[in-house]
């Protein structure tokens, strides 16, 4: 593996050397733990410790979940309640489950964020950023599918109108809602194939979170400098850095800990309180609840799916422009697409010299705006749309794709940054202390 | 910098999460329960008052078919001793034979009696919704401005829906397309097909001597539609105690450990800003 | 000055073994509800034990019914059928242990112990044929008057013992006692 220089994995002669020329996975685990990290990392570096946790969690309570869940349509809701009431443990086993899914979304958020604020997309992490949009997007696809499961009344409406987007594709989409569907609406064809997606796609997501940690250990983790580790010496090396082991594990483990405690006070006192109470009516085909929502963490982008109605200019010179074929509806789906697009082509759109938030000024004012969009997004997807609702949700959806498309491009002209630190260390030198002998 | 940013975003998020309000929702009487709270637990005698409540009135038109019968001699619960579940499990009747088939005997044609490993039956027969998990499936609290902060201190709010159903009807009668409607103040929409003859205060003789006013009745009946909802309430709240705990001395551990850990690298913050 | 390093080396070793070991023990408790989950559900055993009306089983007939997800054979017997039972000598007998889990082990197998009451009229056991399994036809079947398994030929006279064929053991009777004139307790 490249990256910066570390003392590597020296067999011993004897078993060790054995082992070693064949298989050499003690090697693989010694240099993925003794990873120089540098030592500046603030407590917004938790978040991968916590996610990875997150996917092991969701992982474990469904294979655990999967042997009492019965993905039938007549079937579903009462396999939950069996699960609820008699299976040992299995009250706590799908709290932990359906809680650990909004743990989760809050945990890859404020990891995110963290990325964007410190410009841990920019180059040379360009390809750990795009997996991470990729992770995030097939988390989206699982959890929406996950969500379907319990066959409550926001399960089928969820699936109604989240598959009814794919309607909106000229041309192809109804065909194409159909097939995903497997009968013209939400029936028991697509709640078995949801439920095995939702088994199969975990272990995809696994699998991309080993190349994510793969793809950073290569070019070596960011910090909240952005100046990149010394890779002259050893010495300088050493200067910037502590072994990934035990300095970040035990710190993550710290952290998570406490994460887990506030987790836990949730899942034991107030379980329901992130749900949707109508999940817990059967579903039924004849009637439609009030309001159809998303669970909360999928709201900023079903805001943004909204927004664009065909009242919107910009929606109606598309439509003209192209004829027709873009039409309010498709014009919103391209819209929420486009919004994680975004963010996934980051990299290329900041034009900064200058890696980290904590030296652009102006960024940092921007960055700021960001968050509470964020949070605004998320509160007019819960809303019953009205048109003051639509109103905020149009301006807060036009800022995500201002922020991504102008103000990142423009800002690295615009703006005079600050004069970061030459090193880590030196950064790390003017914060603390030297130890105490 | 940051941190303040993340840090309101985070109380932001709190705020908003489990937001969502559907116009016209009915008027909710806040009721402090004895389970409310993490150390709220279950009344053994509301449950078994308000269990008396559902079998003598709300069973004949809403089935309760997801609660084992037997469930009711367990811990935590309306605790009644074996002998007595088993009673009341064979005498309890079956109003909607159409929608119970798995209690048909094969061999005589006819309704079996029911034993405690049995679930209440269902019943349709006046299209009424079954109750066994409605205590979870309204909200009685919501708001303000979509922020959700009121179900965070109040609770949910469905046991509280269900007592102020019971004791929301005005009176007020209306007929629309040969349907007659009742007037209740906690519904939806004002009009809901539950007569308001339904119940009333008095239709129950407690045997513990409780006054069967209609207040005592709904607030009895909630309890107990609440544990039926929940049997394992008081486990979950155990269980998250305890992780609770035995995670807050980890921290606790964790954190020492990091601190000592990392004077090895490095000493004092200093005060200045970088 | 190593009096005081060594002390503060203890306290570090202390710390360090006591997150290490609260930590196993929060693993420990995550790990066990995984495995428990696998037991046996409430409704599951909510049905370990099941009453079994035997108020419309006529002399002469037997009635069988699913418990533990296995079938029991609940045997009226005629008093031709209890004679013949009490007839047989241990030393005819493939099986001279009464099998019967509610009797002290190492009972012999005599027609007494195979019953369930004292006049010898119940006969309650698995249906299950103790060769591999197969469930053993009744009313009468077979050379001994009792059961005949059709799989490969394990014959039980009409206290349900095994007398020909391949199968090793009497019939197995499970856990069982009146609470009632007319009901019996199984489990």
């Amino acid at each position: 593996m490249a990256g910066i220089p570390h003392d590597h994995y020296e067999p011993k002669p004897g078993f060790q050397t054995w082992l070693h020329s064949r298989l050499p996975i003690v090697s693989l685990v010694y240099d993925t733990l003794m990873l120089p990290t540098p030592k500046n990392l603030n407590w917004m570096w938790i978040w991968g410790i916590v996610l990875t946790f997150c996917l092991a969690l969701q992982i474990v309570t469904g294979i655990v979940l999967a042997m009492h869940y019965t993905p039938n349509v007549d079937l579903a809701f009462g396999s939950v309640e069996h699960i609820m009431r008699d299976v040992n443990g299995g009250v706590m086993l799908r709290y932990l489950h359906a809680n650990g899914a909004s743990l989760f979304f809050f945990a890859v958020y404020c990891h995110i964020f963290r990325g964007l604020y410190y410009g841990s997309y920019k180059a040379p992490r360009e390809v750990t950023w795009v997996i991470g949009m990729i992770i995030y997007f097939l988390m989206i696809a699982t959890a929406f599918m996950g969500y379907v499961l319990p066959w409550g009344q926001m399960s089928f409406w969820g699936a109604t109108v989240i598959t009814g987007l794919f309607g909106a594709i000229p041309g192809v989409g109804v065909s194409l809602q159909e097939w995903l569907l497997g009968g013209f609406a939400v029936s028991n064809a697509t709640l078995n194939r949801f439920f095995s997606l939702h088994y199969l796609l975990p272990f995809v997501i696994a699998a991309l979170v080993a190349v994510h940690i793969w793809a950073f250990h290569t070019t070596g983790n960011n910090n909240p400098t952005g100046v990149e580790v010394r890779r002259g010496s050893k010495a300088e090396v050493e200067a910037d850095t502590v072994p990934f082991w035990p300095y970040y594990v035990i710190k993550d483990l710290f952290a998570l800990s406490v994460i887990l405690m506030l987790f836990f006070a949730v899942v034991g006192f107030m379980p329901n309180y992130l749900g949707d109470p109508d999940n817990y009516i059967q579903a039924n085909p004849l009637a439609t609840p009030a309001h159809i929502v998303p669970e909360w963490y999928l709201l900023p982008f079903y805001a943004i799916l909204r927004s664009f109605d065909n009242t919107v200019w910009a929606v109606q010179l598309v439509h003209f422009l192209t004829f027709g074929i873009v039409d309010s509806k498709l014009f919103g789906v391209l819209a929420m697409g486009g919004a994680i697009l975004c963010m996934a082509l980051a990299p290329w759109l900041d034009t900064s010299a200058v890696r980290s938030g904590r030296y652009r000024p102006m960024f940092k004012a921007w960055f700021a705006v960001l968050v509470i969009d964020f949070v605004v997004l998320m509160w007019c997807g819960s809303q019953v749309p009205s048109s003051f609702t639509g109103w905020v949700g149009l301006i807060a959806a036009t800022y995500w794709f201002a922020y991504f498309l102008v103000i990142l491009p423009l800002l690295g002209v615009l703006e005079k940054p600050l004069l970061p630190p030459a090193s880590i260390e030196e950064d790390f030198k003017s914060h603390y202390a030297s130890p105490a002998e | 910098m940051f941190r303040k940013i993340a840090i309101s975003a985070v109380s932001a998020l709190t705020l908003m999460t489990g937001a969502a309000w559907a116009a016209g929702e009915g008027e909710t009487t806040d009721v402090a329960f004895s389970f409310e709270g993490p150390f709220g637990s279950f009344d053994q005698h509301q449950l078994q008052r308000g269990l008396q409540v559902y079998t003598e009135v709300c069973s004949t038109c809403h089935g309760l078919k997801f609660v084992r019968i037997g469930d009711l001699a367990e811990a935590g619960g309306p605790q009644l001793p074996e002998d007595q579940v088993k009673a009341y499990a064979k005498a309890f009747p079956i109003n909607d034979e159409a929608s119970n088939p798995q209690f048909l005997d094969p061999a005589s044609g006819s309704m079996r009696t029911l034993t405690p490993a049995d679930h209440f039956p269902a019943n349709n027969s006046m299209g009424a919704p079954d109750l066994s998990v409605m205590a979870k499936a309204r909200k009685g609290f919501e708001g303000p401005y979509g922020l959700g902060t009121n179900q965070l201190f109040k609770g949910m709010g469905g046991p509280e829906h269900i007592y102020s159903i019971i004791t929301g009807f005005t009176g007020q009668t209306k007929d629309t397309a040969g349907v007659t409607l009742y007037e209740n103040k906690a519904f939806p929409g004002g009009w809901m097909g539950m007569p308001n003859t339904a119940i009333a205060a008095g239709q129950v003789t407690y045997a513990d001597g409780t006054e069967s006013s209609l207040e005592n009745e709904a607030k009895d009946v909630a309890a107990f539609l609440t544990w039926a909802a929940e049997p394992k309430m008081m486990v979950r709240k155990e269980s998250g105690f305890k992780a609770v705990l035995l995670l807050g001395l980890l921290s606790v551990l964790l954190y020492l450990t990091n601190k000592r850990l990392w004077s090895k690298v490095k000493g004092k913050k200093l005060s200045h800003q970088a | 000055m190593s009096h005081a390093e060594e002390t503060s080396g203890t306290r570090r070793d202390f710390l360090y073994y006591a997150t290490a070991g609260a930590g196993v023990v929060a693993t420990g408790a995550a790990v066990w509800p995984l495995v428990n989950q696998m037991n046996p559900s409430a409704d599951v055993r909510a049905l370990a034990s099941i009453d079994v009306d035997i108020s419309g089983v006529a002399e002469g007939t037997q009635l069988t019914v699913l418990w533990r997800g296995k079938p029991v054979f609940v045997r009226h017997r005629t008093a031709d059928e209890i004679k013949a039972g009490e007839a047989v000598k241990m030393s005819d007998l493939v099986d001279t242990n009464a099998e019967n889990d509610n009797l002290p082990p190492g009972s012999e197998a005599t027609d007494a112990n195979r019953a369930l009451d004292k006049d010898g009229k119940w006969l309650v056991m698995m249906g299950v044929c103790t060769h591999l399994g197969c469930v053993p036809l009744g009313n009468g079947a077979g050379e001994f008057g009792g059961w005949f398994c059709p799989c490969h030929g394990s014959q039980y006279d009409t206290a349900g013992r095994i007398r020909k064929g391949p199968a090793p053991r009497n019939l197995q009777v499970p856990v069982a006692a009146f609470t009632n004139d007319t009901t019996i307790k199984l489990g």
